[in-house]
């Protein structure tokens, strides 16, 4: 599904942050990403959500060379992941119903045909009470679940996430990784990009440990 | 799919299979009803708050009323000027120097019967002593006796509207009976008129094109200003995979009313005050200010014409501002990108 061929990349005229990248991410598959502070992590998962372009190599997405997408192509292809990232990227000026539903008002959709999903989801990630609450009087770890229902709600085929567990409690942080699991389950490829070791031990899963802009992969 | 939502064990408790949304509320803020979530008031993906709206709307506003204004301008000095430019291009002056071997008002009767008999003359008419006086007034003063000194004498010659009326065969008519005879026909005045007239429309083309460009000039900036406040709101979009044309739609919808409302409001304005001008000449109608005003610009009243114009106009500004918004809009989604 996600193919890296010798995938570097560096910002203006700095050094590579990622260097000779070369990995697979099949399709129904669950990987974290780790690694220390600094090594890529965020970059990785930007250049697999194609917010970032490499400076070489080739990056081939859901069988398309990503390098001669337009931007419409782009977009397209974005609506098949979904993605939460570290600062959750929430509409201040929706409600955390609006902001969960928003992947299905891009596409179009009607209210009420994704009305129950929503809530069900909403409920299911614990903010049930709060689906009506603005996200500025929402708490971190609130927002960090809002944040993940967003990402999956349309049933992505590739969910990345950055740190997703960083802003909650232990117990809601296995929650929300059985979340993942299950998501997984049901056939999306997974990508959980975490320092937290804890959690990755919470399931034994493929290892993709980015050390000093290499990647190290354990199966 | 709820039915996943639900898979899982444990605590997934609160997967009620109950219909939840049955009397669920929304807390809108203040300033919206709460309502149950079967009637969800989506708010829109682009606040309206978040575009600098009422500033754009001002700006539009009196751009559009500058351009109505200039527009309604020329129009009425177009109107004016053609219908003056009629008025003297249909009359005509001859005029008999005095020569001291001819017999003036024989001269006279022979140039006007010469006239008369002409196609296309509606009246040749001689001025008389007293009317030739009151031209002289103003250079020479009242009470001054004609006859003691050589002035010319005049015919007022009238050309009927649509008949060819052949200016060379009247001059030679003329010369044949009173060779001192020489017929204006204001060919000058009208020349000058018709560059004053020519002047005055490009004058208003010119302003009316600067307050064009001033306009888009402000809407994309106003554009770029609202594009800067909703960047996240972009991004977020980029995220959940919207394209750049739904994201621009998005901003468009508020550009294009927010133009509308400015259009309206600007042409509007412009309209009432030809309105009010043209009622202001009918109270003034009468007085030697208001005589001066009509002898120069006629009524100052607008046709229905000049009115649709006005209204077309604000449109097309409205237009212009959509446009103005939605290229700034894709280049400016191009650099967020």
């Amino acid at each position: 599904m996600v193919r890296f061929e010798n995938v570097g990349l560096r910002y203006g005229l700095g050094a590579e942050v990622l260097r000779d990248l070369s990995l697979e991410i099949p399709a129904h598959s669950f990987q974290f990403l780790t690694g220390p502070s600094g090594a890529g992590k965020t970059s990785l998962l930007r250049l697999l959500f194609l917010s970032l372009r490499p400076t070489r190599g080739l990056i081939n997405l859901f069988g398309q060379d990503v390098s001669l997408l337009d931007k419409d192509g782009i977009a397209a292809l974005r609506k098949r992941i979904g993605i939460v990232l570290q600062d959750f990227r929430l509409l201040d000026h929706m409600t955390t119903y609006e902001n969960v539903a928003l992947p299905f008002r891009v596409m179009g959709r009607e209210e009420s045909s994704y009305r129950r999903e929503v809530i069900d989801l909403l409920r299911w990630v614990g903010l049930g009470e709060r689906m009506d609450a603005l996200p500025p009087v929402l708490s971190g770890g609130e927002k960090q679940r809002a944040a993940i229902a967003r990402a999956v709600i349309a049933r992505p085929q590739l969910l990345l996430a950055d740190e997703p567990t960083g802003n909650v409690d232990p117990t809601l942080g296995r929650r929300l990784l059985r979340l993942f699991i299950e998501l997984n389950r049901s056939g999306t490829a997974v990508v959980i990009a975490t320092h937290d070791i804890g959690l990755m031990d919470q399931y034994n899963a493929r290892r993709l440990v980015l050390h000093e802009g290499r990647l190290h992969i354990y199966e | 799919m709820p039915a996943a939502w639900c898979s899982t064990k444990g605590d997934c408790t609160f997967m009620s299979k109950a219909r939840h949304d049955r009397g669920a509320m929304m807390d809108l803020g203040h300033e919206r009803p709460q309502v149950p979530v079967k009637a969800r008031i989506q708010a829109p993906i682009v606040p309206r708050g978040s575009v600098a709206g009422r500033a754009l709307v001002v700006v539009v506003a009196i751009m559009t009323f500058l351009a109505s204004l200039t527009t309604g301008v020329v129009l009425l000095v177009y109107g004016a000027a053609s219908e003056w430019q009629a008025d003297v291009a249909s009359e005509m002056t001859v005029q008999l120097r005095s020569v001291s071997d001819r017999n003036m008002e024989r001269d006279v009767a022979a140039v006007v019967a010469a006239l008369r008999a002409l196609p296309g003359v509606a009246e040749a008419r001689p001025l008389s002593g007293q009317e030739s006086g009151k031209l002289l007034e103003p250079w020479l003063g009242t009470g001054i006796v004609l006859d003691e000194l050589p002035v010319p004498r005049m015919v007022i010659l009238r050309v009927a509207p649509g008949v060819p009326f052949d200016i060379e065969a009247a001059r030679r008519s003329v010369a044949a009976v009173a060779p001192s005879a020489t017929i204006d026909d204001h060919r000058a005045w009208i020349e000058r008129m018709r560059s004053m007239t020519g002047a005055t429309v490009l004058a208003g083309v010119a302003i009316w094109l600067l307050v064009v460009i001033a306009t888009i000039i402000s809407v994309s900036f106003a554009t770029r200003g609202a594009m800067a406040a909703n960047r996240p709101i972009v991004e977020v979009l980029h995220f959940v995979g919207a394209g750049d044309r739904y994201i621009a739609n998005r901003f468009l919808q508020h550009f294009l009313l927010l133009g509308l409302q400015g259009g309206v409001i600007g042409g509007g304005a412009a309209m009432l005050a030809f309105g009010f001008s043209e009622s202001l000449g009918s109270w003034f109608a009468g007085t030697p200010a208001g005589d001066q005003f009509a002898a120069l610009l006629g009524t100052f009243s607008l046709q229905p014409a000049g009115y649709l114009a006005l209204a077309v106009q604000a449109l097309l500004i409205a237009a212009i501002t959509a446009f103005a918004s939605r290229r700034t809009l894709f280049a400016t989604l191009d650099e967020i990108d």
